[in-house]
């Protein structure tokens, strides 16, 4: 019983020209053929691909927006687009971006084929709700396509009332709609991971023996089922009131818009964390890997997960600084708010301390690992800037506020995806990506995030108000600037989605540990075959228990399970 | 996990044939570890349930605290005894699905089939009550928007009361139609014989939601039609 597969940690640096690594005879993606086998699947691992193809597609179209609004931005006049054609494409990028790819990036793609594997599991719990979700994901994207190509919506993504409820021209309801179906496949995602990791961790996973990665997305998934529901029925209110007059915003029925909002941040604020702590556990197992060292502070870690989930339900009112809500709900939101940076500063300590003395890689994850800790730190610390009441109000509602929620979402969600994506993808792909290719998309998405959005920081505070189409001459420089960095950015984020669609076919065949890391996932072949082992696991060892680089190459193979703990 | 888990886990398929073991999906080591995955996932379903309500109990809560005298005023043409009945329908209706719980496990199929029965009949008889007031609610003007005819001085803040009113009570009376037809299927389950002492969570769980659903309909009936009646 003991003959089980000994994670096989040699550190193999990846893709060594002189190994020839074969692939297993049958695996997940080989296991059957034709489109029946993908659409009708349970198979968490194709599912996740299934997902990883919807949001790309999203990706794509939420960015093509955002190229648009950059190229208007370009010159202080509206010439481009007209003021309500510029309204209609923010919202849409926001709707598709938000809701449709950061959302269910990192949950639904490398979650759904990672967490069955890290505990030690043939599929998660509910494997027809898994496939399920997919399509309800699909459906929600149905409807809210529909809105667009119907004429759009032009009430931002935050959906305020009554502005949405009434006056807005046309499709905000089957945009709600959109949202409030997709938010069910976010749900049931939520539903699937803590019954997952719960009642399905192989004999001998503990929780403190999890992957990060897990613990991260256990976190996820407190917020996905206890604020969607809020943000579904609140949008349902919004559909309601436009379609049958059960209007519980209108001000005529002495009604209040700003419970819109209260309800609408309820869920929107801890939102942001759904995209952000699955971020933190990619980043946790990179660092962790990449340096071959545990993540410092390991307990400290999993349970600033845990914080930042349920306190992350106490600040929404930050949002609402100037909505009209009390003095003393102002100070105590604000006062929480500041609170609540405490648990992430642990992370990006402990992960800064996991950096001392170890064996460093730079390998293209590790590079966006980089990138995330460095972003993330200055979007956390300029939203400390909007939870000081005073300082709010002047920037409130100016492009400071955009700067600083693409730097948590983009530099921070965005980056810490790509970095998962490929450090994963010889397991999803069995094989490897091109590594010089990487490295350099890894820096000039770098380089373009920052000319990007920095300037909007400026702008922000000089006073350039979000959501129009034309301004003074006087932020033109900056806006020039903006408006470059975003064409970089876009090459950058070009380049992956060629090479590794490219590395599908032409990459090197990976071996089952490309990177020498520890974890269940590297244990079993790449790609891994359907039911993800082949003798099924029994952990004995503590999570990241690395040899040092040196004692594992002269041993030349590693069995965590004989060390001490 | 103990020992006998590890003992006989995966190595295929379990190999015994008989219903109960039939019953077992293919990702599970037994039929325990699926039980208790069922019964959480349930559980987490509720949870979110009580969040998907809990915005309009919200808004209720608001409203209600700053219009007292206007939602007093409104909840009187809400018909107490119609309310009433359909609260003993459903107490009724849970302690028959409890039964039927009983009955599938210790093995007696017919009782659970006639207990089965007579919670959906409740639940039909609920729901038909339900559509006798929304049709009184309908002739007497009492549907928010141009048509609202209310006399007094709270015409505005009645419009949210009823718009409270016809909300809440759609959403749980979708459930309760979810709920019928959960209690269809079950029904032609039990019928076919696919239950017993051994693997029976499907109505099990069934009757979670149930209990679920009446026990919203407890807060729902206080709230909306009891309000003020020491006023008046
Ligand atoms: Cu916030």
């Amino acid at each position: 019983m003991q003959e089980i597969t000994t994670p096989n940690t040699h550190h193999a640096p990846a893709a060594h020209p002189s190994v020839i690594h074969k692939m297993p005879r049958v695996h997940y993606l080989n296991a059957n053929y034709g489109w029946r086998s993908w659409l009708f699947t349970v198979d968490h691992k194709r599912i996740g691909i299934l997902y990883l193809v919807s949001i790309t597609f999203y990706f794509v179209l939420g960015g093509i927006y955002a190229t648009l609004i950059r190229l208007e931005l370009a010159t202080p006049q509206g010439d481009l687009l007209k003021a309500e054609t510029y309204n209609k494409f923010f919202t849409q990028h926001g709707i598709i971006m938000v809701f449709f790819f950061l959302i269910p990036s990192i949950p639904a793609v490398l979650g759904n084929f990672l967490i069955p594997i890290m505990i030690g599991a043939r599929d998660v719990a509910f494997p027809k709700l898994n496939l399920a979700s997919w399509y309800i994901f699909n459906l929600g994207g149905f409807f809210m396509l529909y809105a667009v190509i119907n004429g759009g919506v032009d009430t931002g993504w935050t959906f305020y009332t009554p502005y949405s409820s009434q006056f807005a021209l046309g499709n905000v309801a089957p945009a709600a709609l959109g949202i409030f179906i997709a938010g069910f496949s976010s749900i049931l995602t939520g539903l699937n991971f803590i019954v997952t990791i719960h009642a399905m961790r192989a004999p001998g996973m503990t929780w403190f023996r999890l992957p990060l990665f897990v613990w991260a997305l256990y976190a996820t998934a407190i917020i996905q089922i206890l604020g969607t529901p809020v943000i579904a029925i609140t949008l349902a209110a919004v559909g309601l009131e436009r379609l049958l007059h059960l209007g519980i915003f209108d001000p005529a029925y002495g009604g209040d818009p700003v419970l819109f909002q209260h309800l609408f941040w309820f869920y929107s604020h801890p939102a942001v964390y759904i995209m952000v702590l699955p971020a933190m556990g990619v980043v946790s197992e990179l660092v962790a890997n990449m340096t071959r060292k545990r993540i410092f502070g390991y307990t400290f870690v999993a349970f600033a997960s845990i914080a930042i989930a349920v306190f992350g339900f106490m600040v929404w009112g930050h949002h609402m600084f100037v909505s009209g809500q009390g003095m003393y709900a102002g100070m105590i939101f604000s006062f929480l708010s500041f609170a609540l940076s405490i648990p992430s500063a642990i992370k990006v300590f402990n992960w800064t301390a996991t950096l001392y003395k170890g064996s460093i890689s730079y390998d293209t994850p590790m590079l966006y690992a980089f990138g995330f800790v460095g972003l993330f730190t200055i979007g956390g610390l300029t939203g400390l800037f909007l939870a000081a009441m005073g300082l709010d109000v002047h920037v409130t509602d100016t492009y400071f506020v955009i700067a600083h929620f693409h730097y948590i979402m983009v530099g921070g969600a965005l980056m810490a995806y790509l970095g998962g994506l490929h450090f994963w993808w010889p397991k999803l792909a069995g094989r490897m990506y091109p590594e010089g290719w990487g490295r350099l998309s890894a820096l000039i998405v770098f380089v373009g995030f920052n000319l990007t959005f920095f300037p909007q920081f400026l702008l922000g505070y000089a006073g350039m108000p979000r959501r129009y189409h034309a301004y003074p001459e006087e932020y033109q420089v900056l806006n020039v600037m903006s408006s470059a960095g975003a064409s970089i950015l876009a090459v950058g984020l070009a380049f992956p989605i060629i090479y590794l669609i490219w590395s599908m076919r032409y990459g090197p065949v990976a071996s089952a540990n490309p990177w020498g890391a520890i974890g269940l996932e590297w244990t079993t072949s790449s790609p891994p075959p359907t039911e993800n082992f082949d003798h099924s696991p029994v952990v004995t060892w503590e999570a990241y228990g690395f040899r040092p680089l040196e004692e594992s190459e002269v041993v030349g193979q590693m069995t965590p399970d004989d060390r001490p703990a | 996990m103990s020992a006998e888990v590890i003992g006989n886990h995966r190595v295929n398929h379990p190999d015994g044939h008989d219903r109960a073991e039939s019953a077992l999906a293919h990702h599970f080591e037994n039929l325990e570890q699926q039980r208790e995955a069922g019964t959480l996932g349930m559980w987490v379903f509720l949870v979110t349930e009580i969040m998907f309500f809990g915005g309009l109990f919200m808004a209720y809560i608001v409203y209600r605290t700053w219009y007292p005298a206007a939602f007093a005023e409104a909840s009187h043409h809400l018909d107490v005894r119609l309310g009433g009945v359909n609260t003993v329908v459903l107490i009724v209706s849970s302690l028959t699905m409890a039964l039927a719980v009983y009955s599938i496990q210790v093995g007696a199929r017919r009782s659970t089939m006639i207990y089965l029965a007579l919670t959906l009949a409740l639940g039909l008889v609920f729901l038909g009550i339900k559509f006798i007031e929304y049709k009184h609610k309908f002739e007497d003007g009492l549907i928010p928007g141009a048509g609202f005819k209310f006399e007094g001085p709270y015409y505005a803040d009645a419009q949210m009361f009823f718009t409270l009113y016809f909300t809440m009570t759609g959403l749980h009376a979708l459930h309760m139609i979810i709920g019928v037809g959960i209690l269809l299927v079950l029904i032609a389950l039990v019928w076919r014989g696919k239950f017993s002492p051994e693997y029976h969570a499907p109505v099990e769980l069934s009757g979670l939601y149930w209990h679920f659903v009446d026990i919203i309909w407890m807060f729902l009936f206080p709230l909306l039609y009891l309000v003020g009646t020491h006023l008046s």
